[in-house]
Parts: C-alpha cells; sequence; structure tokens
C-alpha cells in the first residue's frame, strides 16, 4: 500500500493505492494522520481518493474511523470517494457508508466541500495533472 | 463430536416474536402461495422450506445456550442463557427425571444473560444428576448463587438438590470435559468473558461469544487466529454492524460479521456461526446480516470457501 497527497487550494487530497490488509493499515494509520493533521491546520477539509484501493480490511477501516473523528473534533469535513465495487461493497456490508460521507468521484467530493478547490481541481484536470 | 445445537442464540436479553409480527410473516407467505392449494402436510412443509427463512420461520429469542453433542451420554452446554430451561425440557423428556445424568456446563461469563437460565434448570433440582459448571471467572459460583438470593429469585441456590461443582478454567491451561480437550481463551468484554476452543481429535469446536476484537492489536488478533485455527465451527458473536462496533458502541464488549469473516479466514476455519443477535433485529435484519456475510466471505476469499450460517434456536449443525 502507498499513500500521496496533493493539495487543491484548501482541500487536501490523499490517495493510498493497493490492499489496506491488517498488515497495511497501520501504514495508513502513520501517513494518512499527518496529512489529515496538516489539512484540518489549515482549517480545511479532506478527501480521500479510494480509486486505488483494491481491498480494504476492517482494521483499515477503523483507521478511517480514527481519522474521521479527529477531523470532525476540529469541524473539519472528511469525504471518501471513488470506491471501486468491492471495497463499495465492503464499506456497505459494514455500514460503514452510513457514518462516512462517501462520494462517487473525487470531483463531487470537492464539489460540495470549496469552490476554490473545485477551481483548482478541473484546472489541474484540464492540463492532464488531476 | 456428532453436532452443534442451538438453545439460544439471542444477545443480552431474550426476545419473543410478537403477534404483529407473526401476522406480518403468514401475510407473506399467503401473498406468496398465489391462492395455490396444498394436498397435503408434506407439500405445506414443501412450500414453507421453499421460502425465506425469515418469512417461514424466526430466528429466535432464547438467550445464549449451546449444546455440544459429543456422542457420549454426557451432556455439554455452553452458556446458561434462557435457551437452558429448554435444552432441560428436553433433556428430560427424552430420560424423565428418575434416570441420573452428567451435564457439564461451560460458561463464558456471568453476564445475566448467559446464567439466567440456571433457576429454571430442573436436572439441577433433582438427586443423582450430576452438574459440573466450568468457567475462567472467579467469581462464577458466588454471581450463579447471588441471582437466586431473595428477592430477586424466590428459590434459594441450596434447593439444588443435584451434585453441583464449580470447576475453575485457567487461559492457556488445557482440560479434558467429556472426552473433549478444552482450551480457554480471555476475551475483551466488561468484566471479562472467556472463550472455549472443543476439541476431540477429530472435529473442533470453537465458542466465543460477548468478545469485542479491538483490532488494534496484531499480537490480539494473532491469538485469536491460533485459537480459531481450522475449526470445524467457529460461533462467533456478531452483535453489532462493524461501523457501530468501532463508533458509538465501542467498549461494549462485541464484535461484527466482518471482523468474524476475517479471523475465520485468516485462522482458516470451515465454518463461521453468527451468533448472540441484538435484540433489536428482527428475523428480516438478520437474514440480511447473513446474506451480506456470505457475500463479504466471497468477495473477499483467498483460499478455501468458508461456510457462513446464522444460528437460530433449534438449528443444529452436523459434524
Amino acid at each position: 500500500m502507498q499513500i500521496s497527497s496533493r493539495q487543491f487550494a484548501d482541500v487536501v487530497v490523499a490517495t493510498p493505492v493497493g490492499r489496506i490488509d491488517h498488515a497495511a493499515a497501520g501504514l495508513l494509520e502513520k501517513a494518512l494522520m499527518p496529512m489529515l493533521e496538516q489539512a484540518a491546520s489549515g482549517h480545511g477539509p479532506a478527501v480521500l481518493d479510494f480509486a486505488g484501493v483494491e481491498y480494504i480490511s476492517s482494521v483499515g477501516l477503523r483507521v478511517l474511523m480514527i481519522a474521521a473523528k479527529a477531523m470532525r473534533a476540529r469541524n473539519r469535513p472528511i469525504a471518501i470517494a471513488a470506491l471501486q465495487p468491492v471495497v463499495a461493497e465492503i464499506f456497505a456490508i459494514s455500514r460503514f457508508d452510513k457514518v462516512l460521507s462517501v462520494f462517487p468521484s473525487v470531483r463531487g467530493a470537492i464539489e460540495t466541500m470549496s469552490a476554490p478547490a473545485l477551481a483548482a481541481f478541473d484546472a489541474a484536470a484540464a492540463a492532464g495533472l488531476g | 463430536m456428532r453436532r452443534v445445537r442451538f438453545w439460544g442464540t439471542r444477545g443480552s436479553l431474550p426476545v419473543a416474536l410478537t403477534a404483529a409480527g407473526l401476522r406480518r410473516k403468514m401475510t407473506r407467505l399467503l401473498r406468496n402461495a398465489e391462492g395455490r392449494r396444498f394436498a397435503s402436510d408434506r407439500e405445506i412443509e414443501s412450500y414453507l422450506e421453499s421460502q425465506d427463512f425469515a418469512v417461514a420461520g424466526t430466528y429466535g429469542g432464547h438467550s445464549s445456550c449451546v449444546e455440544i453433542e459429543t456422542g457420549s451420554p454426557e451432556y455439554v452446554l455452553c452458556d446458561l442463557g434462557s435457551g437452558a430451561r429448554a435444552f432441560a425440557q428436553a433433556a428430560l423428556a427424552r430420560h424423565g427425571p428418575a434416570s441420573p445424568q452428567t451435564y457439564h456446563i461451560v460458561v463464558s461469563h456471568v453476564h445475566w444473560d448467559h446464567i439466567m437460565g440456571l433457576p429454571f434448570f430442573i436436572p439441577a433440582y433433582i438427586p443423582g444428576n450430576r452438574i459440573r459448571i466450568y468457567g475462567g471467572h472467579p467469581e462464577l459460583e458466588t454471581a450463579l448463587r447471588r441471582q437466586q438470593d431473595r428477592p430477586s429469585f424466590p428459590v434459594d441456590f441450596r434447593a439444588f438438590k443435584a451434585d453441583i461443582e464449580f470447576v475453575r478454567l485457567e487461559q492457556a491451561q488445557d482440560c479434558e470435559i467429556a472426552g473433549m480437550r478444552v482450551t480457554t481463551k480471555l476475551q475483551h468484554h466488561a468484566g471479562d468473558s472467556y472463550g472455549y476452543r472443543f476439541e476431540d481429535g477429530r472435529r473442533t469446536v470453537v465458542y466465543s461469544t460477548d468478545s469485542e476484537h479491538k483490532l488494534a492489536d496484531p499480537a490480539e488478533t494473532d491469538g485469536f487466529v491460533s485459537f480459531f485455527r481450522k475449526a470445524d465451527v467457529v460461533i462467533f458473536d456478531a452483535m453489532y454492524s462493524l461501523a457501530d462496533a468501532v463508533s458509538i458502541r465501542a467498549d461494549w464488549g462485541h464484535s461484527s460479521n466482518i471482523v468474524g469473516v476475517e479471523l475465520c479466514q485468516l485462522a482458516e476455519a470451515k465454518h463461521l456461526c453468527l451468533f448472540h443477535h441484538e435484540p433489536a433485529v428482527d428475523d428480516e435484519a438478520i437474514s440480511g446480516l447473513l446474506a451480506d456475510t456470505r457475500r463479504l466471505e466471497e468477495i473477499t476469499r483467498t483460499g478455501a470457501p468458508l461456510r457462513v450460517s446464522a444460528a437460530y434456536d433449534g438449528m443444529e449443525i452436523e459434524l
């Protein structure tokens, strides 16, 4: 599992890639929390781009819950976007789709959060960087 | 071991199907029959078999009590929830009160839903019966005696005339019960609970209820994977959704279907049996949980298929 992040105006988009199984969940937590800390301290929302996530275990879902609680404690929105079909099913079966904000696309998530971030995201997409 | 028989499968407290709930089931069954006529009881049975269990049956409402049929004349029970009364009635109907029997009862913990059946456990009142009550809890005997003290119950524990002994089980120290090796494991639950692994050299059954899996500690996960290793049946507390278990119901001491599938897959267990159903949910919700869990097992499978079932009062699993 690898994770990177991009900044679109005030929104941080974190992008994990691979399988978030029991072994990788710790790596996700270690990598994700500083990114979210950065987003929250900059008073910005965060989006987790899950397009590259093939599988997530219960331990990985727990990390998402910890991340969501940390962001909510600072009154900052957080969303998960672009779930692959299998991961979307795991979200539904675990009922995480009921307790986290889930969007079909990263753009759709950003659209609900920040107009400047949406403009930056669209500009990056137009330049082939999105 | 021959089979596992469920006498009580509900968590926290017993529940009963209501008249309104029964009426809804009958309405659906009649609607689904579409005016069909049945020539015999066998045709009716066949029709009912074809219907969803949530419509033609009910998961039931007794609190935890599971029988492990060993093939020996001695009975083995896990927990003394309200289902123990139904078990006792069946045992008495089989033998009559004048035929002394031996009952081995392994108790997960002393919360009320797991011990409330003892005051109604008729074999305990009959001289000549031999009852051995096992558990990891140091307060097991105290708790069982206390629940029959006045004013909680009108019949004192001393009214029991069977030969009753308490046996303390130690974590990671195997003991022998009715020809089975029994391993005890401490579980995360308010006031502690204990899981039990039963092995007879041919089959393995794990009874692991009222156990929260915090997921954060790999060593803890590995411990449960070893405990479930290659079990024929794992009876598993799947009371909450994972989302609830890690948020609003964190530290309530219960687990989820998702964690059950993961641990059983890691352990290469053969059969996951969802158990200790949330009392607030109806039969359709439990059937939905079962369908979801089977689907999860399918989409996350990396090895041999894991059979998944949802326990109901009266269900039997052949071993």
